[in-house]
């Protein structure tokens, strides 16, 4: 007797190019992107290219990689955190205020001490990010409303710890990720710990069941609780993850400013949705990963960089940017698009 | 013998619908039940209450004997029932790894369930990329996996095509066997008398009686899911007047259609629809239907041809434009034409925002009138008005021709109004339509179900690629002479029309 499917290729017999093109098209899209900006970069400057381009381009774009990282798990499994940036002002803030013994002398306390205050955050992010959680199953109201109000929540916070900035942080702890590589020059500290972060943190869980889990309740949250999947606890999970890659990208702020400052954080709520989409996520969620998001964010911070070499006012800059934004996303739907009828 | 499941007046309500009165439902162990009603019956929901997916307001649910907590899906996968629902619980962007992979099913087992089922799938694809009847079947083979003590088929054979149906019923056999019981849910009553030991039927949200399929035949059970009234009247509803059918189709003609071309299929099409009548459109899938239905509600211009109304040509390029000029659609996807957040009176009055002349205040008081009117005339169930999306799919498609006539029309352009709706709307939905026509409406209609031309039409015309291949009169046409003519096959036997 005959099958009922034309393929009768069973599971694992060879590759599908096809199939492979439709899923990891828009990751290898984007890396070629950026792999053309970063030629772009080098040829319009004189000076010769070297290591220093590399680290200060990683330490530039941390913040928002972790930021966009945090992004892409709420979005993906169909929420929005909007909270974001303001809990990186104050994990910023935070960490500036206690790795210094006064906020008057500024001086810094031990590296030991910086670590500790570090680990405490990342928890405290953690923390914050499921309480958000929380409140949305328990309220009921919509994510985005939440999420606003937590964004204000966090701000007022962080202005209340430190109103205006200062504050500090050890030496030893800011070049972690701004001068310091290792092996080789050409791999800086801070792209090891965005990919430390990003294959401890969801590389763990990503082909397992939470990580399959928060694919499903974006995908289609009545089918997925039809699968046996406690939604509540994804949720709460998914926004806990992204409190936890909040408080990185407020450590990263204060490591690379050696700062405090309470609106640090204000820009990378809508830079981090800017770099998830250009990622390739669906903003409906249960479609992506987090290295497009990653490397949406460096696409964006290269972006600003050029700009600001070519001369192009700054007002005008953001224009360019988001026009950019729309361009990229638009041209790679088409093209997904297009395979899909092709087949 | 302790019953595999014992369900006492299950109840459930959402806000002022009540979906369940009080439902009572025993199934023996090694027995295919079915249980059938009209929909808003309450077969789903009583579903959806035995296996957790939703909380029941009251009643008891035991299972073997014993009185388990069903507070979620899962746990009533642990108690061995296992629902398999029309719309498969699979998660779209998934793989179909991924998804045996979540519900914790080894993919060996489904894979085994699959070929005992002579089918075979390719697991690294996405589940969204499945063909939806293979989805089922997959749906199926999970469900058979965990060894259920009870299976659940909500509506699995709804346009699954008839050597998947088949499979279906082997599988429900094989469960028979083993002393395993199913619980089968469908329309299709032939299905019910040829596979089910004994059926309970739901009527308004209670049970009516439970029966043995075999004895007594279709017309038993549909008079069960009707009720006695409505079976009686669905016999009256089927007599015919000759004289009058000929005094109708020779009324004014309000839409003259002529050498009509659109898009690739519909290539040369001509009729003329008169006040009064209701003329069917038969046509077997891709003739070209939708492209003559889009033309004529102006969702489309036409490549050739004219359409006039009232003796007017009517160049429509907007929907607006064709509603202006009188035909307005009554589509098979309701969601289609109604705003379904918005309550059944603004959904009946937004066509009348859009006169141009009416910017200022609207009238409520006026509103209210001709709203209230066309809701009373057409009988549509108000007890779910705030948001029309709550309504039955009956209800929603008696709304849609609700707002037509509040509006005042020329022509209605009914396109399969009927798809998905139950038996007992479908007769109302029948008797509005032959009495708009009375009042003189012209009426034109097309539908997927043959046995539906002879009960409304008064004349028929069969379309066949792309061109007008037949005209026989309502009574006449019956599924063989209609068959003849869809496939362009001239019956020897055509009376002359």
């Amino acid at each position: 007797m005959s099958t009922t499917t034309a393929d009768t290729s069973v599971a694992g017999r060879g590759m599908d190019w096809r199939r492979l093109g439709r899923r990891h098209g828009w990751t290898v899209g984007l890396f070629l992107l950026l792999v053309a900006m970063v030629l772009y970069w080098r040829s319009s400057t004189v000076l010769p290219w070297g290591t220093f381009d590399v680290q200060s381009l990683s330490t530039d774009a941390m913040p928002l990689a972790f930021a966009a990282m945090g992004q892409a798990i709420v979005i993906i499994s169909g929420g929005i955190d909007l909270s974001i940036g303001s809990l990186m002002s104050l994990v910023n803030v935070l960490a500036a205020k206690y790795m210094v013994t006064d906020l008057t002398s500024v001086t810094p306390r031990s590296f030991q001490h910086a670590i500790v205050v570090s680990i405490l955050l990342i928890a405290f992010g953690f923390l914050a990010g499921a309480l958000t959680g929380l409140i949305i199953h328990f309220t009921k109201v919509a994510d985005i409303i939440v999420t606003l109000a937590m964004l204000f929540v966090w701000a007022g916070v962080a202005l209340a710890v430190l109103e205006v900035p200062g504050g500090g942080a050890p030496t030893d702890f800011t070049t972690l990720v701004t001068t310091d590589t290792v092996l080789t020059g050409w791999l800086p500290k801070a792209l090891v710990f965005l990919l430390g972060a990003y294959s401890v943190i969801w590389l763990t869980i990503r082909w397992r069941r939470p990580g399959l889990s928060l694919y499903a309740i974006g995908s289609n949250r009545p089918r997925a609780y039809l699968s046996g999947i406690n939604v509540p606890l994804t949720r709460v999970m998914a926004y806990a993850l992204s409190g936890t890659f909040a408080a990185l990208g407020g450590l990263a702020l204060t490591a690379a400013s050696s700062i405090g400052d309470p609106h640090a954080g204000d820009i990378y709520t809508l830079n981090s949705v800017a770099a998830v989409v250009l990622g390739g996520v669906s903003l409906l969620g249960g479609v992506g990963g987090l290295i497009g998001p990653l490397m949406g964010a460096f696409v964006l911070t290269l972006i600003k960089t050029i700009l600001a070499i070519k001369g192009v006012d700054q007002n005008w800059s953001q224009v360019i940017q988001g026009t950019i934004i729309v361009l990229v996303v638009m041209v790679g739907g088409l093209a997904i698009r297009q395979k899909g009828k092709s087949g | 013998m302790t019953a595999i499941l014992e369900a006492r007046d299950v109840a459930k309500r959402y806000g002022p619908v009540i979906a369940l009165r009080s439902a009572n439902l025993t199934v023996a162990p090694g027995e295919v039940h079915a249980l059938l009603g009209a929909n808003g019956a309450g077969k789903s929901t009583l579903v959806k209450a035995l296996t957790g997916v939703i909380r029941a307001d009251g009643g008891t649910v035991a299972v073997d004997g014993a009185q388990p907590k069903i507070g979620s899906p899962a746990q009533a996968a642990r108690i061995g029932l296992a629902p398999v629902f029309q719309d498969p619980a699979l998660l779209p962007d998934l793989t179909v790894a991924q998804n045996l992979r979540l519900t914790r099913t080894p993919r060996e087992r489904v894979h085994e369930r699959l070929r005992a089922m002579d089918l075979d799938l390719d697991f690294n694809e996405r589940a969204g990329d499945v063909p939806l009847p293979m989805l089922r079947m997959l749906d199926l083979a999970r469900a058979l996996s965990r060894d259920p003590k009870l299976l659940l088929l909500d509506e699995i054979t709804a346009a699954l095509p008839s050597d998947l149906s088949e499979r279906v019923f082997a599988v429900m056999r094989d469960q028979k066997e083993l002393g395993r019981s199913v619980l089968f849910i469908t329309h299709r009553l032939a299905e019910v008398i040829a596979t089910c030991d004994r059926a309970t039927v739901l009527r308004d949200g209670a049970d009516v009686g439970t029966l043995v399929p075999q004895e007594g035949g279709e017309e038993r059970i549909v008079e069960y899911m009707l009720g006695p009234e409505a079976a009686r009247a669905e016999a009256r509803a089927a007599e015919t007047d000759e004289a009058e059918v000929k005094e109708r189709t020779e009324g004014e003609p309000v839409v003259d259609v002529g050498g009509l071309a659109v898009g690739s299929r519909l290539v040369d099409v001509s009729f003329t629809l008169r006040a009064g009548e209701i003329l069917g459109v038969a046509a077997l899938e891709g003739q070209g239907q939708d492209d003559l239905f889009a033309a004529l509600s102006g969702q489309r211009s036409p490549d050739r041809g004219s359409i006039a109304v009232h003796g007017t040509p009517m160049r429509a390029r907007h929907p607006y434009d064709a509603i202006r000029a009188g035909l307005v659609l009554v589509p098979a996807d309701r969601v289609q034409a109604l705003l379904p957040q918005r309550s059944i009176a603004e959904n009946i009055a937004a066509p009348r925002y859009n006169r141009v002349r009416r910017w200022g205040p609207i009238n409520m008081r006026a509103e209210h009138r001709r709203v209230g009117k066309a809701v009373g005339d057409l009988q549509i169930d108000t007890r779910a008005a705030r948001q029309v999306r709550r309504l039955s799919g009956g209800n929603q498609q008696k709304v849609t021709i609700a707002r037509w006539l509040a509006q005042g029309f020329g022509a209605l352009l009914c396109f399969d109004p009927t798809r998905g709706i139950d038996i007992g709307t479908k007769r109302q939905v029948y008797s509005l339509l032959r009495s708009l026509a009375d009042d003189g409406a012209a009426i034109l209609f097309f539908s997927s179900e043959l046995t539906e031309f002879p009960l409304v039409c008064d004349r028929v015309i069969t379309i066949f690629g792309g061109r007008v291949t037949g005209e026989l009169p309502g009574a006449a046409a019956d599924e063989a002479s209609l068959l003849y003519a869809m496939h362009g096959l001239v019956s020897a036997d055509e009376p002359a029309a």
